[in-house]
């Protein structure tokens, strides 16, 4: 440790300080504030649970909860893709980073380009349905982005197809750094592949899945707006309406900030106890050396 | 090389040399391995080459046969999209505002860094543990009130502003990755340059971060990245024509051109350019830069 005068640390964070205040702290005590009035311009009258109550009562407020607590699903597909890859890869077969460099790809197309060109894949008479019917799966053609029944899925395997990118690059490094003795000693036990994956992988990685799972948690409920908005603007109906969507629609579309802060603050609520289980993650695996 | 025990500290997972091939495998069947390869392979790239085919196609030959192989060449699309587009002004407003704030991300986040890693004053943990939780706050969250902030003080419709809003939001994760590589430097390094004089700005300028290359590298790409490919904030607080981003241009782009699938397909393929290319280039340190944003935190 540095010897300084007591203030001059404080001088050093100052900076970060202040713009962690204008960008976070300001702004999430004015939501808060925000979602007890009715607000014009840049306040307004103090109105208790009203906004709270139209919000729950709200049928798109429901519909954007409820996918967005169904993307959730994507969770478990992404971990098992993400490790089957992975483990696959572990090996460093000949052509392994011709692989991963392929599988990496989806990642690093920005999402509103990813959302517009899978518009056009999905599109009823886009070039999966052409594929489709012209092996003979007619009945395989469907509205994938156009039906209120599928448009959810479709946008979830979207999502995948560019997100699974991360972890298959994530368990790979993890994988690629283990120590190879536990997977000698299953081997001289005479361990098949399936046991040596199931008791000497599988456990290896089990902090760096609790890890990806909390990170991926937080992607599917707050940070999907781009795809959600290329894709299908959350149609048909509000059929993929989604928390962020409906805060940006209620705010800056329909001009309701008081309603749109109240679905804010339940946002901020959801997402702080998915922080709170990556603190908790984090403190219990800590002596375990996890991911280092 | 000195800069390899901070390495491990900053980037556990990703820049720890590999091991040399390995001996002992897993023992997955080749076949099998080989075979399930491919298919996510093929499924990963298709999407893409959906995108760079359709861009070479006229719109007779898409909608003839979406699938087939673009013969002849048509490049048409290009110089159409060029000019519907203003592509040469949204890249340059995503180059200033990826630039901007990267920068003042990387000076603030390096000074509040070698605070926290290198001197003892209260509340250090504190604020170490709030930047890790603001990491996953969303920024839909502070969207409404920042706005009609950014209003009062004529900020929307401004580089600075949304400079200032991407620094701030890039800020978390850049402390938190800087604090963990300064505080892995020795300390004799730092000693040496107290006995020659350096005040406290000089060991940060003089020995620190000429140490931690490799850790400002991946901060760079991994915030550059996310900044480069952000729409909400840019649709958001930059409605005006000539100042879009490229993320916002193409989305103004698609509704433009719903019906002519290759124009739309060249304007894709035309603004992920420059990130595939950086890819081709440097994948190292995307693959290093994203996997060191997944430390434990």
């Amino acid at each position: 440790m540095l010897k300084t005068r007591p203030w001059v640390p404080y001088l050093y964070i100052a900076p970060a300080v202040a713009l962690l205040v204008l960008v976070f702290a300001y702004p999430v005590a004015k939501v808060i504030d925000f979602s007890t009035r009715l607000i014009r311009g840049s306040s307004g009258p103090y109105v208790g649970k009203l906004n709270y109550q139209l919000v729950l009562e709200d049928p798109t407020f429901r519909a954007a909860a409820k996918h967005s607590a169904l993307l959730l699903l994507a969770v478990p597909i992404l971990l098992l893709i993400s490790v089957v890859v992975s483990v696959l890869l572990y090996e460093r077969m000949r052509g392994w980073k011709v692989y991963r460099s392929v599988l990496f790809m989806p990642y690093i197309l920005a999402v509103p380009i990813v959302g517009i060109v899978a518009s056009y894949i999905f599109s009823l008479n886009g070039v999966l349905n052409s594929i489709l019917r012209a092996v003979g799966l007619d009945d395989l053609a469907l509205n994938w982005l156009g039906s209120e029944r599928l448009a959810l899925w479709t946008v979830m395997a979207v999502i995948v197809w560019r997100e699974v990118g991360f972890g298959i690059i994530l368990f790979l490094a993890r994988l690629l750094s283990m120590s190879e003795e536990p997977l000698e000693a299953a081997r001289i036990d005479g361990a098949g592949w399936w046991a040596r994956l199931r008791y000497v992988i599988i456990p290896e990685l089990r902090g760096t899945i609790e890890f990806y799972v909390v990170v991926a948690a937080i992607t599917m409920v707050a940070w999907v707006f781009a795809y959600v908005y290329t894709l299908t603007s959350g149609g048909p109906g509000t059929s993929t309406m989604i928390m962020e969507l409906y805060i940006y629609n209620q705010g800056l579309v329909n001009s309701l900030p008081g309603m749109a802060s109240a679905a804010a603050v339940l946002l901020l609520g959801a997402t702080t106890i998915l922080i709170a289980i990556r603190f908790w993650v984090s403190s219990r695996t800590r002596d375990e050396e996890v991911l280092a | 090389m000195s800069g390899s025990a901070p390495q491990e500290v900053a980037a556990p997972v990703a820049v720890r040399p590999e091991r040399p091939q390995s001996r002992v495998r897993i023992g997955i069947p080749s076949v099998i391995r080989h075979v399930l390869l491919l298919v996510a392979s093929a499924l990963a790239l298709y999407p893409i080459w959906f995108m760079v085919t359709t861009a070479f196609k006229t719109r007779t030959d898409y909608l003839d046969n979406p699938y087939s192989f673009p013969w002849p060449l048509s490049v048409d699309n290009f110089s159409q999209a060029t000019s519907g587009g203003d592509f040469a002004t949204w890249f340059k407003n995503s180059v200033i505002l990826t630039l901007g704030s990267v920068v003042l991300a990387t000076v603030f986040g390096a000074l509040a860094a070698f605070a926290v890693a290198r001197m003892r004053w209260i509340g250090r943990n504190v604020f170490l543990s709030i930047n890790v939780a603001l990491m996953v706050v969303p920024p839909v969250v502070m969207l409404i009130p920042l706005f009609i902030l950014f209003t009062d003080l004529h900020l929307v419709s401004t580089y600075q502003g949304v400079v200032l809003i991407y620094a701030g939001l890039t800020l978390p994760f850049s402390v938190y990755l800087l604090t963990n590589f300064f505080r892995s430097i020795p300390h004799e390094l730092i000693e040496s340059a107290l006995v020659d004089g350096s005040g406290n700005l000089g060991v940060l300028v003089r020995i620190i971060l000429p140490l931690s290359v490799p850790a400002l590298v991946t901060l760079v790409v991994v915030n550059a990245l996310w900044v480069w490919n952000e729409l909400l904030i840019a649709l958001v607080f930059l409605p005006e024509d000539k100042l879009k981003t490229l993320m916002v241009g193409v989305t103004v782009f698609q509704n433009r051109y719903t019906l002519d699938v290759p124009v739309t397909m060249a304007g894709m393929l035309l603004a992920s350019l420059p990130m595939i290319l950086l890819y081709l280039f440097g994948q190292r340190f995307f693959i290093r830069g994203l996997t060191a944003g997944a430390v434990k935190g």
